[in-house]
């Protein structure tokens, strides 16, 4: 008999309905809202307070709001138009941020979907529409992780040279040649115990011991794990800053993602002005401390062309040349926060600087050794060097909280501190890649697509209704189910939909199809080989399973594929594809099946189906 | 309705030597089109800047050439595309240029033309590192594609069936890359997707059939290889055109209504569909029969795997 238990039927009908409010989001579509977010790394958003702050500065500008949301990150409140969003948007800014030229809160613009309460409580959202379909700007950045391992090694030899000194062993020379650190000694006593020292100071060098002509010489590479960690610390490192960077544009929902292990992939949707956005993110800056050499008449050798071995010339801000060691005290990556503000005693300008643990070690033995002596702050961008500012250190400085101060007027230290956070990448990075799209070309894009699918999904229904019949209308159920599920998976799973996505969505539905008419063929057949109407549908639903397997499995392999080695649009088509395989499968096996017993199962007498005519040879 | 009225099975293996002989003439023009025009590929895969922008009226390409030349871009292609309001400006990479900072420049440069404003509409640049990873990725993906499938249908079947089938359908994949060269449409990354598609989908479509003759292998006892073969197309044949027809409906539907980025990804779809059918019918089944299988070789399979016989 063709019936279904109870529990299939049932379970069947609670699929269907999980696929109708998953996809429920989708249809509401989308009302004007203003998003505020932290704008500072420091700066944790309390949400219920700022959703007080916020809904207290709308009233006080008498602005009506459709409903205030917070999550971790932000409060949005949606407005009726985009006059109210404009307005609401300029009052909430000026409560936020009291001062504009240093505002701690991102208030931006954004699109609210303006679905029911009790459908985003449940995580019910609409699908999240990529680039190409909402407009905005894409970038690839490359980090150059040459560059961070380059960086590394030269503080490396730094440490070394202090460690070595530390525990008085002699060496003639430290220095960095290529991606190694090259140790000579005069006498292989010294290389044995700089080798001992060496590797109860450190796990992440490889040594390798040498001979130079007279000199004896230790090699020094970075072990693959210490590269790695150092990769993977300057990718992080430059999406922290990135976000920093990012939060200036004001972006309702930037994206900032790792790809592979060396990329970085930013999404700004709704941006317009690409080059303010480029220029932000291109800011390709790295910082780094260095001791100046004050020694008298250096200097004026070094312009005159004879450069001290160990030194750089570098110009200041205002053009002034200065004898800047080449050895690296810090780099950027210690820093974590740079500020303006002023001085507690004599209340001058000033900037404060933060610094990570081993940045406040480094610094507090560096300034105890060097009282009295300048210390400069180079801001190296696209491999030109120049000293944002070199203070004298007046003492000893411990724990990491640096104040720099002095001659400098507020607008100068709000400067500084700023170039100082830019600076905060630990790696050079560089666009490989961009796409930019304007808002209306989105628009077009999600017409089309939409129109599209419609129009052959409406082709195909009329053709199988027409030659199936009653069999025809429970595939086309079965087809619009399918679809149904592969829009609540998506909107789930909060997957990027693209417009390939949505080519992905009309082909699966065109392949999708395959398996019911492969079952009301194999109907056909029994039925015309004199089967019984119910015999046959059994057999027609049995027999067809192995090949509709099959058939998906080589399919969904071609498909996965497409994942593992796609990206960008082939990505977005790759996973709808996948997706919709395992959803026809569900669909068009378990659902058309469920309906065809409910229909047929019961009758015991059955002597016709309605699956269209079913010629039979010699009739 | 019922379109398909049979009496007898259709002897296809009597003619497979001619569909062989066409479906190889075919694919020989394929090489011969990609060996001497070569694929057009997208900005996507050589690098470069490729723009989109619009204007309220139609505006002198020749002037805005000129621009572009004046500042620099003498190797700049400026095209209308879609409506004559649209304008396609490709420009390649080149060494020692912030190749970043393109576009701004370009529409720097534009906005400084007398006439109708442009407006962006898209902006696609690619880094020179960038295009050859995809190519690699592709022919990665490709490779999968093909290992894959032959070690399911190895396992699922047998491999001759697997062998087969991936030379039918590699010989698809083959002459939609023919096609893109001989008519010089743009190879996209999208374009790739669908070839890929192609070669996933059409493999469905000899595993159909192949079902079919391991199902007739083991139920009609008595019949000749040839004529299991037959027997197996003709009651698939149905099948096959009405699935392709739906398939084909909603790829039409792109064509037509999907617009510009979608259309060659649809026309892709739309010549492996077509030589899908012939490709996994009559070349893939021919192949079957000439590498030998026989009802022996299923009898073996049905000892060890009950659960896969039907």
């Amino acid at each position: 008999m063709n019936r279904y238990p109870l529990w299939k039927n049932l379970l069947i009908g609670l699929v269907l309905l999980w696929g109708l409010i998953y996809t429920l989001p989708n249809f509401y579509g989308e009302v004007p809202a203003v998003q505020v977010s932290s704008g500072k790394a420091t700066l944790k958003l309390d949400a219920s307070a700022t959703q007080k702050r916020v809904e207290e500065s709308l009233a006080a500008a008498g602005i009506q709001h459709d409903g205030l949301f917070s999550d971790l990150n932000s409060v949005r409140a949606r407005f009726r138009d985009t006059d109210t969003q404009l307005k609401a948007k300029d009052a909430i800014e000026k409560a936020f941020n009291p001062d504009a030229a240093d505002p701690s809160y991102v208030v931006a613009l954004n699109l609210l979907s303006a679905s029911p309460q009790w459908l985003t409580n449940i995580g019910a959202l609409p699908m999240y529409l990529g680039l190409d379909l909402r407009g905005g700007v894409h970038f690839l950045l490359q980090v150059d992780m040459k560059g961070a391992v380059t960086k590394r090694l030269d503080a490396t030899t730094g440490d070394l040279r202090t460690l070595l000194r530390d525990k008085n062993v002699r060496h003639a020379g430290i220095t960095r040649e290529n991606q190694t650190v090259v140790i000579k000694f005069r006498d292989t006593e010294s290389q044995t115990r700089a080798r001992a020292v060496i590797t109860a100071g450190t796990n992440d060098l490889q040594l390798v011991e040498g001979q130079d002509g007279a000199d004896f010489k230790i090699t020094a590479t970075l072990t693959p794990l210490a590269q790695k960690s150092i990769q993977e610390f300057a990718l992080k490192q430059n999406i922290t800053t990135l976000h920093n960077r990012i939060n200036e544009l004001g972006v309702a929902e930037p994206v900032i993602q790792q790809q592979g292990v060396d990329r970085i992939v930013v999404q700004l949707p709704g941006v317009q002005d690409v080059a303010k956005a480029k220029d932000i993110l291109g800011r390709t800056a790295t910082l780094e401390i260095r001791m100046v050499d004050d020694t008298p008449g250096a200097l004026e050798a070094a312009v005159g062309g004879a450069i001290p071995p160990g030194t750089e010339v570098y110009n200041d801000r205002e053009g002034r040349p200065l004898l800047v060691k080449k050895q690296v005290v810090l780099t950027g990556e210690r820093l974590t926060d740079a500020q303006p503000g002023f001085d507690g005693q004599t209340h001058e300008a000033a900037v404060h600087l933060t610094l990570d643990s081993a940045g406040a070690r480094i610094f507090k033995d560096v300034t105890r050794e060097n009282i009295n002596k300048r210390m400069a702050i180079l801001l190296i961008e696209k491999g030109k060097g120049e000293v944002v500012t070199a203070p004298v250190i007046r003492g000893e400085i411990g724990g990491g909280r640096v104040q720099i101060s002095g001659k400098m007027s507020s607008e100068e230290a709000t400067d500084t501190a700023l170039l100082l956070r830019a600076g905060s990448l630990a790696a050079p990075m560089e666009i490989i890649e961009e796409r930019t799209i304007g808002p209306s070309l989105g628009a077009e894009n999600i017409s089309k697509g939409f129109h599209s699918t419609l129009w052959g999904f409406v082709a195909i229904g009329i053709f199988m209704c027409a030659y199936y019949m009653l069999f025809g209308f429970v595939s086309v159920v079965a087809l619009a189910s399918n679809l149904l599920l592969l829009i609540a998976l998506l909107s789930l799973l909060q997957a990027t939909l693209t417009l390939p996505g949505i080519a992905a969505i009309a082909l699966t539905l065109g392949m999708a199809i395959d398996a019911n008419v492969l079952i009301n063929e194999r109907i056909r057949e029994e039925l015309r080989n004199g089967s019984s109407p119910q015999a046959a549908i059994t057999a027609g639903y049995d027999r067809a399973f192995d090949t509709i397997l099959d058939s998906n499995v080589t399919t969904l392999i071609a498909g996965v594929a497409l994942l593992v080695f796609g990206s960008g649009p082939v990505r977005g088509f790759a996973v709808v594809h996948c997706l919709g395989i395992l959803t026809s499968m569900f669909s068009a096996i378990l659902v058309s099946r469920g309906l065809v017993n409910l229909i047929y199962g019961k009758k015991r007498k059955l002597d016709k189906l309605s699956i269209g005519q079913v010629w039979k040879p010699g009739n | 309705m019922e379109f398909f009225r049979i009496h007898k099975d259709i002897p296809f293996m009597k003619h497979a030597l001619v569909f062989n002989v066409i479906s190889l003439v075919t694919f020989v023009l394929a090489v011969f089109f990609l060996a001497t025009k070569g694929l057009h590929f997208s900005v996507e895969f050589t690098g470069g800047t490729l723009m989109e922008v619009s204007y309220s009226e139609p505006p002198n390409l020749e002037k805005l050439r000129e621009s572009l030349a004046k500042e620099g871009y003498q190797d700049a292609q400026v095209q209308n595309f879609g409506s004559a309001r649209d304008v396609l400006i490709r420009l390649p990479n080149r060494d020692g240029m912030e190749t970043g900072k393109v576009s701004e420049k370009v529409m720097a440069n534009l906005a400084t033309l007398e006439g109708p404003k442009a407006e962006m509409r898209r902006v696609e640049f690619v880094g020179p590192q960038v295009g050859k990873e995809l190519a690699s990725d592709g022919a990665m993906a490709l490779l999968l594609v093909i290992g894959g499938i032959v070690a399911y249908l190895a396992m699922r079947f047998e491999w001759r069936f697997a062998v087969s089938a991936i030379i039918a359908n590699l010989h698809d994949v083959i002459i939609i890359l023919g096609f893109f060269a001989l008519f010089q449409w743009e190879f996209s990354l999208p374009v790739l997707a669908a070839t890929l598609a192609v070669l996933g989908y059409s493999v469905n479509e000899s595993v159909v059939v192949f079902d079919r003759v391991r199902e007739t292998f083991k139920k009609k006892r008595g019949l000749s290889t040839p004529e299991v073969l037959d027997h197996a197309i003709t009651s698939t044949i149905s099948r096959t055109i009405i699935t392709h027809g739906s398939t084909q409906a909603m790829v039409l539907s792109m064509l037509l209504f999907g617009g510009e980025t979608l259309y060659y990804f649809s026309l892709a779809l739309t010549i492996g569909i077509c030589f899908g059918i012939y490709s996994s019918v009559l070349v893939a089944s021919p192949l079957v029969m000439w590498l030998g299988v026989s009802r022996e070789q299923f009898m073996q399979v049905k000892k060890d795997k009950e659960e896969a016989v039907v």
